[in-house]
Parts: C-alpha cells; sequence; structure tokens
C-alpha cells in the first residue's frame, strides 16, 4: 500500500498564505508554484505530492480521495457540505467574515428579500434559521453590483477589509460566520493510511502554533 | 427525456448492458453461496411496501430518501424501498416469529434493487443493489464477530484482498453526552462536528454548551482517538473516570478487533472512537469496509439492536451491507460474453436434435438470423455449424 500523500492547494488568495505554512511545516515544492502551469507538484518530502485546483474544488476532490488532504477555506466547506471530510486543523490563514451587506440608509423590503450570492447553500441555511423567505440570486462574481443596479436588495459575500464594498456605497450589515482557512483530510485516508496522515497532520499544526 | 435519437434515463438510475450483466449475476450468486455456506437463509422482500412499516425502528433517517407513492387500493402510502434492513428486520419480527422459540437465531441474507429519491452526495447513483447478510436474536459478541468476520470473507472472496475495516462503537459518544443537559438539537450538532472530525467547530462550539471543562476536554478528544488497537488503551486512560458503561463499550471494542485480527491477520484493522455513522440507529458497534484508492467505504454494517420492537416483537440484531453493482466494478473482473457456435436457419431435424445436444452440453449455439451477412466473430461466436456429406459438423471460424 503506497504512503504517499497528495495536498490539495486552492489557486488565489488562500495560497500566498499556505505556501509560508508549509514551508514552517517543512514542505517545499520543488517548482515554483505560481509561475508554472503545471497542475502536480512534488516536494523536497517524496512522500507528499501538491495538487493546485479552484478553491471550490478542493472539498470535491478530497471527498472522493483523488487528494488525501485538502486546504480550503471554511466558506467552500460550508458551501459543500463537508461529507466524507474531517476538518481536522484551523490554520488560521486568511481570514475574514461572511457577511450579509447592502444600502444602509435603505430600508429592507418586508417581504420576498432578493439576496445575490456566490454562497446560495449557506445563504440559504442563514435565512432559514431566521425564518425568512428569501429569492436566491447565484452570481459568479462582481457581487457588489448586484444592489447597486438593483438586482438584488442585498447581498451574501466573504468581507476582509470592506473596502470593495464602501467604493460601491454598501455597509457590511450582518456577520453570518468567521471564515478561515481549514485542512480538511478525506475519511478513507485516515483510515487507511492512518499513521502517515496523523504524523502530516501533526506537523501542520504544530506550524500553525 | 426522449427524442427519436435518445434515451435518457432520469439522473441517477443506472442499467447494466452485456457483457457486464452476465458478470454482476455471476458475482451475486457468488456471494450469495459465501452467505449460505455460512448459514444464512435467502429472503426476498417486497420492492414497495407501506410507508409507515418501512419507516420505522432503522429507517427515521431514510424518510427524505424514500419515494412515497399512494395506493389505489387502500388509499395508504407506500413507499418503494430505499434500505432493504427494516424489510429484513420486520419479516425476522413479524412473518418469521413464533412464540416457542423465543430465543431462535436467525441468519438472513438478501440481495435486490433499492430506490434513492435523492443520491447520498458521493455517489450518484439511485438505483444501488444490496446485498447483505444480518443475524437477529443474538446479543453476543460472536454474532458481532460473525457478521464483522463474513464481511472481511466475502469481500476477499470476490477478490478485494487489501480490505482495511473500521470499527467504532457508539456506545463510547452516548455515554458521554449522557446525564448532560444537552437537547436534542445540540447533540445532533456535537454529533455532526464528530462526523467531521472538525476540531476548530468543536472548540468553538463546546464552549457555548452547559458541560463541564473536562467533560468539553473529553467530547473533543474523541476525534483524535483514531488508529489501531493502542488507541483503545489510551482512551480507556483517558475516560477512567467517565462511567462504566463506556469503559465497557472499549473493552467490547477491543475484543472485537483481536478476535478478527486473530482470524484474519493480514488484514489492517482501525479503531476510530469518533465514528458514529447510523447513529441514530445503531445501538453498539459499528464498522465498515474500506479499500485503497476509494474514498469512501465499500460495506458497512452494525448492531442495531430492538429494531423489531414496533413490529411487535424486540430482537437484538446486527449485520452488513454492501452495493454489488460498485464491488462489481472494484472486483474489476470485466464480464466476457463466452463465446458460442453459430448455427445456419436450417429446418433440418438432425440440426436440431445437434443443437439440443451441444445446448445440454453448455455450449452456447446462435441461430442465425441475418441469413450469414454478419461475420460469426461479430455474433459472439467461435465456431460454426457447417453441413458436410449430410452430416452436421462443429468447425473452428
Amino acid at each position: 500500500m503506497s504512503s504517499a500523500l497528495t495536498i490539495a492547494l486552492a489557486k488565489g488568495r488562500i495560497l500566498d498564505e499556505t505556501l509560508p505554512l508549509l514551508a514552517r511545516a517543512g514542505i517545499e515544492p520543488l517548482d515554483d508554484l505560481s509561475s508554472s502551469r503545471k497542475l502536480v507538484f512534488s516536494t523536497n518530502d517524496p512522500n507528499i505530492n501538491l495538487v493546485l485546483i479552484r478553491s471550490s474544488d478542493v472539498p470535491t476532490y478530497v471527498q472522493y480521495g483523488a487528494a488525501d488532504l485538502g486546504i480550503a477555506g471554511k466558506d467552500v466547506l460550508a458551501e459543500h457540505g463537508g461529507e466524507g471530510l474531517y476538518e481536522r486543523v484551523d490554520l488560521k490563514i486568511a481570514p475574514c467574515k461572511m457577511m450579509t451587506a447592502g444600502f444602509a440608509e435603505r430600508p429592507l423590503p418586508r417581504t420576498r428579500l432578493k439576496v445575490a450570492t456566490k454562497y446560495p447553500e449557506i445563504t440559504r441555511r442563514f435565512f432559514l434559521e431566521q425564518g425568512r423567505q428569501v429569492e436566491l440570486i447565484k452570481l459568479y462574481g462582481s457581487m457588489e453590483l448586484a444592489p447597486v443596479v438593483g438586482l438584488a436588495d442585498i447581498i451574501v459575500d466573504l468581507v476582509q477589509t470592506g473596502n470593495t464594498l464602501k467604493a460601491n456605497g454598501l455597509t457590511p450589515l450582518e456577520t453570518i460566520m468567521d471564515i478561515s482557512s481549514r485542512l480538511i483530510v478525506n475519511r478513507a485516508a485516515l483510515k487507511m493510511k492512518n499513521n502517515a496522515v496523523r504524523a502530516l497532520v501533526e506537523r501542520i499544526e504544530t506550524a500553525v502554533e | 427525456m426522449t427524442s427519436s435519437k435518445r434515451w435518457l434515463l432520469p439522473d441517477g438510475v443506472q442499467e447494466t448492458l452485456p457483457p457486464d450483466a452476465v458478470a454482476v449475476e455471476a458475482l451475486r450468486h457468488e456471494i450469495l453461496q459465501v452467505f449460505a455456506r455460512w448459514g444464512y437463509d435467502l429472503v426476498m422482500p417486497a420492492m414497495i411496501e407501506y410507508m409507515d412499516s418501512l419507516l420505522t425502528g432503522t429507517a427515521h433517517s431514510l424518510d427524505t430518501r424514500t419515494f412515497a407513492l399512494v395506493d389505489q387500493l387502500s388509499g395508504k402510502q407506500m413507499g418503494v424501498r430505499s434500505d432493504m434492513t427494516p424489510q429484513v428486520a420486520r419479516i425476522d419480527a413479524h412473518l418469521l416469529a413464533d412464540s416457542a422459540k423465543q430465543q431462535r437465531v436467525a441468519r438472513l441474507c438478501y440481495c435486490g434493487h433499492l430506490l434513492h429519491a435523492i443520491g447520498d452526495g458521493v455517489t450518484s447513483s439511485r438505483t444501488p443493489i444490496q446485498i447483505g447478510a444480518e443475524i437477529f436474536g443474538s446479543d453476543s459478541i460472536s454474532a458481532d464477530v460473525e457478521v464483522l468476520s463474513l464481511m472481511v470473507a466475502t469481500l476477499q472472496g470476490v477478490g478485494l484482498a487489501d480490505v482495511c475495516i473500521d470499527v467504532g462503537h457508539v456506545g463510547i459518544f452516548r455515554n458521554l453526552v449522557k446525564n448532560t443537559d444537552l437537547d436534542h438539537d445540540q447533540e445532533a450538532r456535537l454529533f455532526d462536528m464528530l462526523q467531521r472530525k472538525s476540531i476548530p467547530d468543536l472548540q468553538e462550539y463546546l464552549q457555548t454548551l452547559p458541560l463541564s471543562e473536562q467533560r468539553r476536554q473529553e467530547i473533543c478528544q474523541l476525534a483524535l482517538l483514531n488508529g489501531d488497537l493502542p488507541v483503545i488503551e489510551e482512551a480507556r486512560v483517558r475516560y477512567a473516570d467517565v462511567d462504566a458503561e463506556l469503559i465497557a463499550s472499549l473493552d467490547y471494542m477491543q475484543k472485537v478487533v483481536e478476535s478478527l485480527q486473530e482470524k484474519y491477520p493480514a488484514t489492517l484493522i482501525n479503531c476510530d472512537l469518533a465514528e458514529l455513522r447510523g447513529y441514530s440507529y445503531h445501538t453498539g458497534l459499528v464498522f465498515a469496509a474500506f479499500l485503497p484508492g476509494q474514498g469512501r467505504e465499500i460495506a458497512r454494517g452494525g448492531r442495531y439492536n430492538d429494531v423489531g420492537e414496533v413490529f411487535g416483537n424486540a430482537r437484538p440484531a446486527t449485520g452488513f451491507s454492501a452495493d454489488l453493482l460498485n464491488l462489481y466494478q472494484l472486483c474489476g473482473s470485466a464480464g466476457a460474453v463466452a463465446a458460442g457456435i453459430l448455427a445456419p436457419d436450417h429446418s433440418d431435424p438432425e440440426l436440431f436434435t445437434l443443437i439440443e445436444d451441444l445446448r445440454r452440453q453448455g455450449e452456447r449455439v446462435v441461430v442465425d438470423l441475418t441469413a450469414a451477412t454478419v461475420a460469426a466473430r461479430e455474433q459472439n461466436c467461435n465456431r460454426q455449424l457447417i453441413q458436410v456429406d449430410d452430416t452436421w459438423a462443429v468447425k473452428e471460424v
């Protein structure tokens, strides 16, 4: 049974903070991830490989066992549902908040609120818990535009500094959850490669502290 | 959706074609033979029955997964089975019940199609073929060890040699939250976080619960207690002053693992104290089989006592099941149609007698309905019947 482990990393926002963390855990890719066009990378540890994928795909890769471990934002995990995954460690990187945002001065409609978001599951669950009926509008980007052009009353999105919101005249309203990145582990990998996985998780856990 | 060129099946609905179908059937037969040799009797529950009997006992978590329809004869709601276990439990509790033989042990096995209203996420199939075996009427550790052994023997028997077994016990978590002030929702949320082994979420959520600091630690630790046998020893030290029943659960687990390891020394066995699949209906040992390269379990089971209670006969029960179609794919033994003999479409009674003879000998004889316009090979035949001097002979193609 091969004891090599594959870690799925998310491209973009999280990657810049992930690599220094992995380096502290003694894992360094042999190629430069940002300039190479490759998707699979060897590391200085012959038993650890990295794959570089879109952040929202990380839970799927790990769930199906295509990667043994992964690093993904809590936003992506909550949206995915986390079935078949272990969320072992809070890596405390890429912190931000999942929030609702809208125009501070504009009263919200009493009936059927229109909400634009990239995160329909999180949004649905949030309003369901409040017992509010909303109309979800799924968008893929430039969320802030939706209230400005009247497509939606409010948006649900990640807020890091709030600058983009401010630039579009929007104000953060309610916090849905705090977001940071998590180290996730495939269920079957933890069971079948228990020692190797636990050792790696502990290495990364130590690097966080 | 249909059009003249395409026939699409509903999402997640599968059918099996040649040459696979015959191989799936052979695998089904092979597994049922193993069950029979271990003393299990085959039952064939109905595809459809009244909703209230499908959704009792083990199956409360199944209600959103069960297709419902209304019986035009009685006006009652019926469901298409999404799991055969409750059906088999009902058969044991009700149909096979005999007050004179309360002590009887029933070993039942089954194989059949299920229908899931919603796929379960990872496998998109909504029409798996469930194959499994259950023991009713024995609350002994030997019964648990037997079904676990049968699971290993079955999987290894069909060629899945490097199967790995994961063992847990729901009594451990249950005893940790017993006698606390947690309400049902809080317990359910804790359970969900333990399933995800989410230490960050657990730490945050436990702080909001009315528990002693020590108990919070103990619950959180559960997510970390997995690995080989020494993990149980570690748990015994850690939970020494919680509750005698919890320690009894650990002892039970240890005995099962030791006994299984003795029988199957080459099989990797993993203990996971936070493994709580089916927590709502399992009452003791839970287990699953994993295979390298597969992100999820390929078979699972456990103990679910008193399931027959709603059917008027509370019985201890333990068992396991797997998806036959999934096992077939994992076995990698591609099906092949046996090469046959092509016979001409001819009215000679002598030819007919010969064909009958060949078929009795187990040969596959295909009558050529294409008037020899399609080659024998393309009709899956490597030989053909040819008339030579008034007699018929089998010749290689």
